[in-house]
């Protein structure tokens, strides 16, 4: 699993497309590039790569649009969300769409290229500032008959784990810390973005309201 | 005997006679009506002496007031006209009579007129009304003048918006009914006749002018519409310009005359996607003196800006900012300043907040050469002062881990005060 692995980079503008190629160059195989949204559902659906590096903002329906059309023929396909913006409705709505991890495009190219890996093995890229975001999002305690444990509440280990990704820890050093391997690092994220993905909270649900993603 | 002004219906003879009587109203005023009619009308001359010559028992003024706020014109006005037809009948019986014509357009004027100039003279009673009653509030407690209206004690009961809904229709009625009485009476006497081939023509062209400018208007309306949407998104647009201009546009020419300076250059960058990130998120504005979330953050930006170390942010939970969370601040912004200094080439500065029920824990992280914390050198005594002594001196707690080569880890405590 430790190959190179192949990603379609799907972003409006030109320059950054090509900033991102030469930075994931020998890391990561770019298989092609798209800069609208039919552009990218049909590249992703001929060059079927192992991630597709996403911009959240593009004319035609953005990033969420990408996952929901694509999702329909491939359902199995990793989005990696790659963005400017770290407004907490778009990351939020992103990952929600189905995204597997958020990054801001200030990140440097081996943290890209780890992240892109992380993605292609099917596990969740937290930036520190989504890690921010969910425990913001998932603070509080709720009424006890509200709550589904399973999804609307983070455990006390996701929660310890998420803070250090917020303090710019490195999944190999929250282990260490932790005293756990990278491997269970990597289950609590993932677990926390299933929870971010389909809990209910009101916090989560009303993002997702004002970004008309439910009716 | 009195007349009784409280149970009235015209000028309150009747009810006052049925008081001195001992009797209920009702059996006065039929006899009255039997009476009048009886002697074809000449009882009611005496009714009108009776109103003009018995003495008022209005000794309440309030309860006047009240009576007539809520009576409305329509009995007093019908009273009236009932009153004029009853004249007329005198008159007629007396043979001082003209034409039989005059009667329904006289008897309807009466009643319009009536309307009106009672509804006239309720609104300013009311007027007067709500003036004293202003003053009275006023005088008691400038409070009350802040309630709605509605609420104000001293006012009539009656909704601002439905008594006069009300009113206007009543005023509406009246009109109409003084015109249709003197078409009434210019139809009655024949002299419409001539009138009404000139008015009909007049209407039928009011008609067809009002048809023919019906699309000129209409699109007027929507051109004036259009036209104020069209300058309300200039106007956004403006906005958008102006404020581009005085913060993207500067920044892009002062990085060009500093292109030789790359920390220069980063560091302008960087304030600048802070700022047009802030406005583009379009939140409320910070408030670093009142909420500790955004104290923190000005703190991280400050340091970020003095020292040109990108510093990376990020509050969970917010707090009103007191005493002991300015400190806490301060302490914050003391530990961020020693990343920057000495650790500003190996990756951002990390500050991560936690703030919950009255508590906050604070995380101030880099990724530099680290220190021997036992052995704080002579230029960090700022460390023991400044972070660790401060947090102890306002009942919190700072640690700091560090190990030469590891990066350093700050971390200030401050729980709640048990609320």
């Amino acid at each position: 699993m430790s190959s190179t692995p192949s990603v379609v980079v799907v972003d409006d503008h030109r320059i950054f497309r090509t900033g991102v190629k030469a930075e994931l160059e020998g890391m990561v195989e770019v298989l092609g590039e798209a800069e609208s949204v039919e552009d990218a559902v049909r590249a992703i659906n001929e060059l079927e790569p192992e991630v597709v590096l996403l911009d959240v903002h593009m004319p035609g329906g953005g990033g969420v649009e990408v996952i929901e059309q694509v999702s329909k023929q491939r359902p199995q396909q990793r989005f990696l969300a790659l963005s400017v913006s770290d407004d907490p409705e778009d990351v939020i709505a992103i990952v929600r769409a189905g995204a597997r991890g958020y990054v801001t495009k200030t990140i440097t190219g081996e943290e890209l290229a780890a992240a892109v890996r992380r993605v292609r093995d099917g596990d969740a890229v937290f930036s520190p500032r989504l890690a921010g975001f969910v425990l913001d999002a998932f603070a509080g305690d709720l009424p006890a008959e509200e709550v589904d444990p399973e999804l609307d509440q983070l455990t006390a280990r996701e929660r310890e784990v998420l803070r250090y990704i917020a303090r710019g820890y490195l999944y190999k050093e929250i282990g260490l810390r932790l005293n756990i391997s990278v491997k269970t690092v990597e289950a609590h994220v993932s677990s926390v973005l299933r929870k971010l993905q389909l809990s209910n909270r009101h916090e989560l649900s009303r993002w997702a309201v004002e970004r008309r993603l439910v009716d | 005997m009195r007349r009784d002004s409280r149970r009235a219906v015209l000028g309150g003879v009747c009810a006052g006679f049925a008081r001195w009587l001992g009797i209920d109203p009702i059996i006065t005023r039929v006899g009255m009506v039997v009476v009048a009619i009886g002697s074809s009308g000449v009882a009611v001359v005496g009714y009108l002496i009776a109103w003009a010559l018995m003495p008022s028992d209005a000794g309440e003024p309030a309860r006047r007031r009240e009576r007539r706020g809520r009576k409305g014109g329509w009995r007093i006005a019908g009273g009236v006209a009932l009153l004029v037809i009853s004249a007329l009948l005198v008159f007629r019986q007396l043979n001082l009579w003209w034409s039989d014509a005059v009667v329904w357009p006289v008897a309807l004027a009466a009643f319009g007129v009536a309307l009106l100039w009672t509804l006239t003279r309720q609104e300013a009673e009311q007027e007067q009304e709500a003036s004293e009653a202003e003053a009275e509030a006023g005088m008691r407690d400038a409070d009350t003048r802040a309630m709605p209206a509605q609420l104000r004690p001293g006012t009539p009961a009656e909704p601002g918006g439905w008594w006069r809904a009300k009113r206007a229709s009543a005023i509406g009625f009246g009109v109409a009914l003084v015109l249709g009485a003197a078409l009434l009476f210019l139809w009655a006497v024949g002299a419409l006749n001539a009138v009404s081939d000139v008015a009909l023509a007049a209407l039928v062209v009011a008609v067809a002018i009002g048809l023919i400018s019906a699309p000129f208007w209409w699109g007027m309306a929507r051109r004036l519409g259009a036209e104020r949407m069209a300058r309300a998104r200039s106007q956004e647009r403006a906005e958008v310009a102006a404020h581009l201009h005085d913060s993207v546009l500067q920044t892009l020419a002062l990085m060009q005359k500093r292109a030789g300076e790359p920390d220069e250059v980063a560091k302008l960058a960087r304030r600048q996607e802070r700022e047009l990130r802030s406005w583009l998120a379009g939140g409320e504005p910070a408030r670093p003196s009142e909420r500790l979330a955004d104290a923190l953050r000005a703190a991280a930006e400050d340091v970020e800006e003095t020292h040109g170390a990108p510093v990376d942010a990020i509050v969970v939970g917010d707090a009103p900012l007191d005493e002991r969370s300015k400190a806490l601040v301060a302490a914050a912004r003391e530990a961020l300043t020693n990343a920057a200094k000495f650790a500003s080439d190996t990756g951002p500065v990390h500050l991560y907040a936690e703030i919950e029920n009255g508590s906050a824990r604070v995380f101030i992280d880099d990724r530099g050469p680290g220190f021997d914390p036992e052995a704080i050198p002579g230029d960090r005594r700022g460390v023991r002062e400044s972070i660790i002594g401060r947090m102890e001196r306002h009942g919190g707690r700072a640690e700091i881990r560090s190990e030469p080569g590891e990066g350093t880890e700050v971390e200030l405590k401050l729980e709640g005060n048990g609320r």
